[in-house]
């Protein structure tokens, strides 16, 4: 079984490497590969799954020793694999939700040619994205964390013809490598502190030295919580999430639902002792957590591009998942849980926005949509599937996790749960709100399209099966798997032998919650019926209002990150240039000069002729016999 | 007489010697100036051989002389491709590697 | 020079005469070495020099080594010497005149330094009492036995590296002077035909020498107008600016023969004073009558 471990990661990477170094005699043949080896992979996932179903809920944990990376001394890196309950359940989120999203992308790439490549990349980013969650220790855990970046850059950047998907590609890259500094501090003081990077040793430890070593692991806490906000973009690492959408749809399917933004998620809930023992970061991660959650929604209310509005409610249901995981053990499961919900439905509405723009000639505006629920039937009823799924209907998975993680937010307890509780119920509103926004203004309503750019009338039809299918099963996760995970506390006994769980004590009960929740969701959708829904949209988008626009421009965020980092970037670097004209470089070429100069009266010493060197020479011996006499007579 | 004199002797012909490399621009001159060099190591070494009573000295003076042999033949070579390329045989005709 | 004794302080008195005479002349050969403007020079005091450090060798003991110098330095590599003096030119003789800025006092600095640290370092070392060769002349029954024990055991290894060094030396100065013909070497009728076809000098050239005073190669022939024929000096002589020209000589000589014998003959004033004055110019008319007048 342990063998199974490397496998499941090596299988895609395997894929990775046959289809990039392949060349074009794959061309054919490239995408199945692909396909088959994630297939592998979530087989792989599967049987192992089955097998620690097979043992005592203590006993689950699988660990393999591959080898010794880097021994120097006291330094020691290991290739080793951990798979508990926790990694299990990313496993099987990653690999199944990447294998429909293979066998989507079949369909969706058919006529790019570059398919095989893209392939690849989709195959590196599973396998890096298994790499990460596999890890027994955070060097392993790196190395797969800045695979993801990588593969993250590839697959936005895919279409790099464009510039756009280039320069956004890049944004994702350089926002993330700031997440990437603060993880590569946060091991770095581990190995200080602990001398080690292995989970088995450093969280024990960090569990113990909570009191000793309180600032040290309040440092690492926020370390590890802004690795956290960069790759899942959060508050203040947010900006790349929404350019990501450059890339061609299925990449923002896997890189919302099932990759790249969970990571974030598990580093906090796998390093739950070092927070636990860190009130402080605890403190900042559901701020954070909160924060980005509205941040998020309110990007998504103003967006008409239809997947950057599912961009901005990514951000937002990310940042319920932070806060949970910010919540310490109360929290942890229900993180986790909402992540794997999540990653049904968002990978749901992101495949059907993919749907959506097939049929539309890659239209994403979607004042330009309207009425398509005739058309694409199948992408309706998944899509709206999804839709309702997200936004907490009752039964649907999103309600069940959603409202757990509202309920452990007031279970907080004191005004900072009622804090909290607050954010996460008017999040859940404006989530209603914008998400019924874009089920309207995309499947109801009279027609708005407008030929494209070439001049061809939209001709909407309903996508090959290849893509449906996918949809189809997502849609069943999107609806029961809320339902299969909460019935007898199921997911929560799963989980607890590694997060741990306790109830917490809330000062309002299940039953108000659900009801409060309830109410906000009708009032959102109430309001957006309202808006979109009675009357008809205009199929340019009006001024608005002060927020709408900022919230257009993504809440100023660029703007922001433009003016602090950019231009103080900029006065820095210049006056650094100053600096270095006058001081640095007055002194290297002044030292230059000087040897310039005494370089040019030494050369005259070197004048070619044989007779003048043979001086030197005498002279030199002179010395030399000069020297042995004097050293003889002392 | 002490045989230090002929060590004397040996070090007024090595500085002679030197002093001619050092002034003459014939190359020829300057060989055979460097012989005289060769020559007065010579001296040196048989006297110090007779100094200490051993045989040594003068095996090295014998290693000398044929190492000098050697010199001279190369050496002469040179000189000889040089006057036929350069129709001169001033040391400081042949200061082409200067800067 | 005592055989037997394992120390003493003097030599011979014998020893030291010959000593302080042949010592001088090493020094003065030494110096004729440096100073002399001919190499030619150059090369016989340094072989004058090193003839007398044949006779030290033998004095101290060393004969193989005396023999050995006379044999190899005097007889070979001096020869060496004057051979390639004789082949790149023995007359160029070398101006003394130092061309390099400062050269001549940093060479006396640097020489006079040395030389007075040399002779410090000898004096300073305690030399009072020598050994002398007598008894390492005897062990293996002679200087040459002796020698040779010692180069076929203790430094049979350098001999061997020293036996590698001269091949190589050798090979390294053919491979210098070796020159590549690239062409076929033109034989006597081609040359002949090529010199009739170019139309220039046809007949061979000119002999040297101009009568019978001169017959040295060096000397050019003089044209029937007196003037002289670069064509019968060797080029090599030529190219040196080794020609002596005599003509100017010879003119005055015969104007002189020419004078006493109309003198002698009592004529003067007979002859028209316009064909006088071409006298300087028209050498070969002149020389005619010189030769009737000699008569």
């Amino acid at each position: 079984m342990e063998t199974l471990i490397g496998l499941l990661v090596a299988a895609p990477l395997l894929g990775a490497g046959v289809l990039l170094t392949g060349g074009k005699r794959l061309d054919r043949v490239g995408h199945w590969i692909g396909t088959l080896l994630a297939l592998l992979s979530f087989v792989f996932g599967v049987v192992l799954f089955a097998d620690m179903l097979g043992k005592d809920a203590d006993a689950r944990t699988l660990t393999s020793h591959l080898f010794t990376w880097v021994p120097v001394g006291g330094f020691q890196a290991d290739v080793g694999f951990q798979l508990d309950q926790l990694s299990m359940t990313f496993v099987l989120l990653i690999t199944g939700v990447g294998t429909l999203i293979h066998i989507y992308s079949i369909g969706y790439m058919a006529h790019d040619e570059r398919r095989r490549r893209f392939f690849g990349y989709l195959n590196l980013f599973l396998a890096a994205m298994l790499l990460l969650v596999v890890a027994d220790n955070y060097f392993l855990l790196y190395a797969g964390w800045e695979g993801v970046g990588l593969a993250s850059y590839l697959l936005i950047g895919f279409w790099q013809h464009k510039p756009s998907a280039a320069t956004a590609a890049k944004k994702a890259f350089i926002v993330n490598r700031v997440g990437d500094i603060g993880l590569s501090v946060a091991i770095m003081l581990m190995f200080t502190t602990f001398g080690s990077f292995a989970f088995n040793q450093v969280l024990p430890q960090a569990q113990q030295a909570s009191t000793t070593q309180h600032a040290t692991i309040t440092g690492i806490g926020f370390m590890l919580l802004l690795a956290a906000c960069g790759k899942s973009a959060q508050v203040p690492l947010q900006s790349w999430l929404g350019d990501a959408m450059e890339g061609p749809t299925p990449v923002s399917a896997l890189i919302h639902a099932a990759t790249m933004v969970t990571a974030g998620v598990y580093l906090i809930t796998r390093s739950g002792a070092i927070f636990n023992a860190a009130p402080d970061a605890q403190t900042a991660v559901v701020t954070v957590g909160a924060v980005t959650l509205l941040f998020g929604a309110i990007v998504g209310c103003a967006k008409d591009d239809i997947k950057k509005a599912l961009a901005g409610s990514t951000m937002s249901q990310i940042g319920y998942m932070i806060m949970a995981a910010g919540l310490g053990p109360i929290g942890y499961v229900f993180a986790i849980m909402h992540l794997v919900t999540h990653g049904f439905f968002k990978a749901g509405l992101f495949l059907g926005a993919g749907s959506v723009m097939h049929g539309m000639n890659d239209e994403v505006d979607m004042r330009r949509y309207g009425g398509l629920r005739k058309y694409m039937p199948i992408t309706f009823v998944t899509f709206g599937l999804g839709y309702l799924a997200i936004i907490g209907f009752p039964g649907l998975s999103g309600f069940f996790s959603k409202d757990k993680i509202i309920e452990a937010a007031f279970a907080k307890g004191g005004t900072e749960g009622w804090i909290l509780g607050g954010a996460g119920l008017l999040g859940a509103a404006i989530t209603a709100f914008y998400m019924t926004r874009v089920m309207l203004m995309t499947f109801f309503g009279e027609k708005r399209w407008v030929p494209d750019a070439e001049g061809h009338e939209p001709h909407p039809h309903e996508s090959p099966s290849s893509m449906t299918i996918p949809m189809i099963i997502l849609a069943f996760g999107s609806v029961f798997a809320g339902a299969f995970f909460s019935l007898n506390s199921r997911f929560v006994h799963w989980l607890e032998p590694v997060t741990g769980h306790s109830e917490g004590d809330s000062p309002v009960s299940a039953g108000t919650v659900t009801a409060a929740t309830m109410a906000v969701l009708v009032v959102g959708v109430g309001i957006a019926w309202l808006m979109y829904g009675r009357r008809p949209v205009p199929s340019l988008a009006p001024r608005g209002s002060l927020l709408t626009r900022a919230a257009r421009r993504d809440l100023l965020q660029d703007d922001f990150n433009h003016v602090v980092l950019v231009r103080g970037g900029e006065h820095l670097t210049r006056s650094l240039v100053y600096l270095d004209h006058s001081l640095v470089d007055g002194v290297v070429n002044g030292t230059a000069a000087s040897v310039g100069g005494l370089s040019g009266r030494l050369r005259r010493l070197q004048n070619g002729y044989v007779r003048s060197y043979a001086v030197s020479m005498l002279g030199g011996t002179a010395v030399l016999v000069a020297a042995t006499l004097l050293m003889r007579a002392v | 007489m002490n045989p230090a004199n002929y060590l004397y002797l040996s070090a007024l012909l090595f500085t002679i010697g030197a002093a001619g490399v050092l002034i003459r621009r014939n190359a020829i001159v300057v060989f055979m100036c460097v012989e005289l060099m060769l020559n007065a190591c010579n001296l040196a070494f048989v006297t110090f051989s007779r100094l200490h009573g051993n045989l040594d000295g003068q095996v090295i003076a014998f290693f000398t002389m044929v190492v000098a042999a050697a010199e001279v033949v190369v050496g002469l070579a040179i000189i000889v491709s040089i006057f036929r390329s350069r129709h001169s045989a001033s040391v400081d005709d042949a200061n082409l590697m200067k800067l | 020079m005592p055989l037997a004794a394992a120390a003493a302080s003097q030599t011979s008195t014998g020893e030291a005469v010959q000593f302080w005479i042949l010592g001088t002349v090493a020094v003065l050969g030494a110096l004729g070495t440096v100073l002399m403007k001919k190499s030619i020079h150059s090369a016989l005091s340094l072989a004058g020099t090193m003839i007398v450090l044949a006779v030290f060798y033998l004095a101290q003991g060393a004969y193989f080594l005396g023999v050995v110098q006379i044999v190899v330095y005097t007889g070979a590599i001096m020869m060496l010497f004057l051979f390639v003096v004789m082949l790149v030119g023995i007359t160029a003789a070398d101006s003394l005149k130092e061309t390099l800025k400062g050269q001549r006092v940093m060479a006396a600095v640097c020489g006079l330094g040395f030389g007075i640290l040399l002779i410090a370092g000898i004096s300073n070392a305690s030399l009072h009492t020598f050994t002398g060769l007598g008894q390492a002349n005897t062990v293996d029954g002679g200087n040459v036995q002796g020698l040779a024990h010692l180069l076929f055991t203790k430094y049979v290894w350098a001999f061997e590296i020293t036996g590698a060094l001269l091949i190589t030396a050798a090979v390294g100065a053919m491979v210098l002077t070796h020159r590549e013909r690239t062409e076929e070497r033109r034989t006597q009728r081609e040359l002949s035909e090529a010199r009739v076809r170019e139309g220039r000098q046809v007949t061979p050239l000119p002999a040297p020498g101009t009568y019978a005073r001169h017959n040295a190669v060096d000397i050019p022939a003089l044209l029937p107008d007196g003037t002289i024929s670069e064509l019968s000096v060797s080029s090599t002589l030529r190219d040196r600016g080794q020609i002596r020209d005599v003509s100017g000589d010879a003119m005055r000589r015969l104007a002189d023969l020419e004078q006493s014998s109309e003198r002698w003959l009592g004529r003067e004033g007979e002859r028209p004073a316009a064909e006088r004055s071409e006298r300087a110019g028209l050498a070969g008319r002149d020389n005619d009558r010189a030769e009737e007048g000699a008569k």
